[in-house]
């Protein structure tokens, strides 16, 4: 097996318990913790590409694993705000108990 | 096989395990910094080591803390016996482990570059400032206003609303 396709199994892998953790995880902090271990997963395959991918792109696989960064901090700034905010209004952060549109 | 690898590798997967089936929430905000971690000594043994420090910057050391903050800020009672998922478990472990199936299919199939060509020799950081600060200088703009819209909409969606009725909340 190449560096490479070792790097993309394991990537696949951390994707894989990520997307789990989000599906299946009752409690919405923990399933924002999935969506990060996802990324997570994206920024190695970038990664992995751009060391041993055989282009020559210059920094640009770096530079988007900085931007990546960059967005998933937003996002999970956002992502808790948005949990604080249903907690102070319902007494939960149980993503199955969040099920109204309305206030 | 590399041993530094390997090692990183099963420390990253058993701690993302762990993070996702713990019932203990702090135990799992702390298996999370253990992946965070991992994934930035993947990233050293990549040679990426502007981007190993730059995660655990941010996902250890800022990420990890808000979540364990939030975590801290939303206990309820009862958390320890309450069931840990909210539909059928079985459905989403399906639909990840047929994602996954899919991802390693793809990897197993598709025709990458040999192993025999020598990795890209590492990057030095002067080199990536200088590629930030030329050619992706609007997008670096972009992602700096993407961040400040975000913080300044979390700080707005964190705040204490006033009363019903519009008066101001008296002061404590």
């Amino acid at each position: 097996m190449s560096p490479l396709e070792r790097y993309l199994v394991v990537a696949a892998l951390l994707f894989g318990i990520g997307l789990a953790g989000a599906l299946t995880r009752r409690n919405a902090i923990l399933a924002l913790a999935g969506i990060e271990l996802m990324l997570t997963a994206v920024n190695l395959n970038l990664i992995a590409f751009w060391r041993h991918g055989g282009h020559d792109a210059g920094a640009a696989g770096l530079v988007f694993v900085l931007f990546v960064i960059a967005v998933a901090a937003a996002e999970t700034a956002v992502g808790l705000a948005l949990i604080i905010a249903l907690f102070r209004h319902r007494r939960t952060v149980h993503l199955d108990e969040a099920d109204q549109l309305r206030g | 096989m590399d041993p530094a690898f390997t090692l990183l590798t099963l420390g990253l997967l058993a701690a993302a395990t762990a993070a996702m089936s713990l019932r203990h929430l702090v135990a799992c905000a702390l298996c999370l910094v253990a992946v965070f971690l991992a994934g930035a000594g993947l990233f050293l043994h990549l040679g990426a080591e502007f981007l190993a420090f730059a995660q655990v910057l941010v996902y250890v050391g800022a990420i990890s803390i808000l979540i364990v903050f939030a975590l801290l800020l939303t206990r309820t009672r009862g958390a320890e016996s309450a069931p840990l998922c909210a539909r059928p478990r079985g459905w989403g472990l399906a639909v990840a482990g047929g994602v996954t199936g899919l991802l390693l299919a793809a990897v197993g199939t598709a025709r990458l570059p040999a192993g025999a060509a020598p990795p890209r020799p590492a990057v030095p950081v002067r080199e990536l400032g200088l590629e930030l600060m030329s050619r992706q200088v609007p997008a670096l703009l972009v992602v700096g206003l993407l961040l400040t819209a975000a913080l300044i909409g979390a700080v707005v969606l964190a705040l204490r609303e006033p009363p019903a009725g519009g008066e101001k909340e008296p002061p404590a």
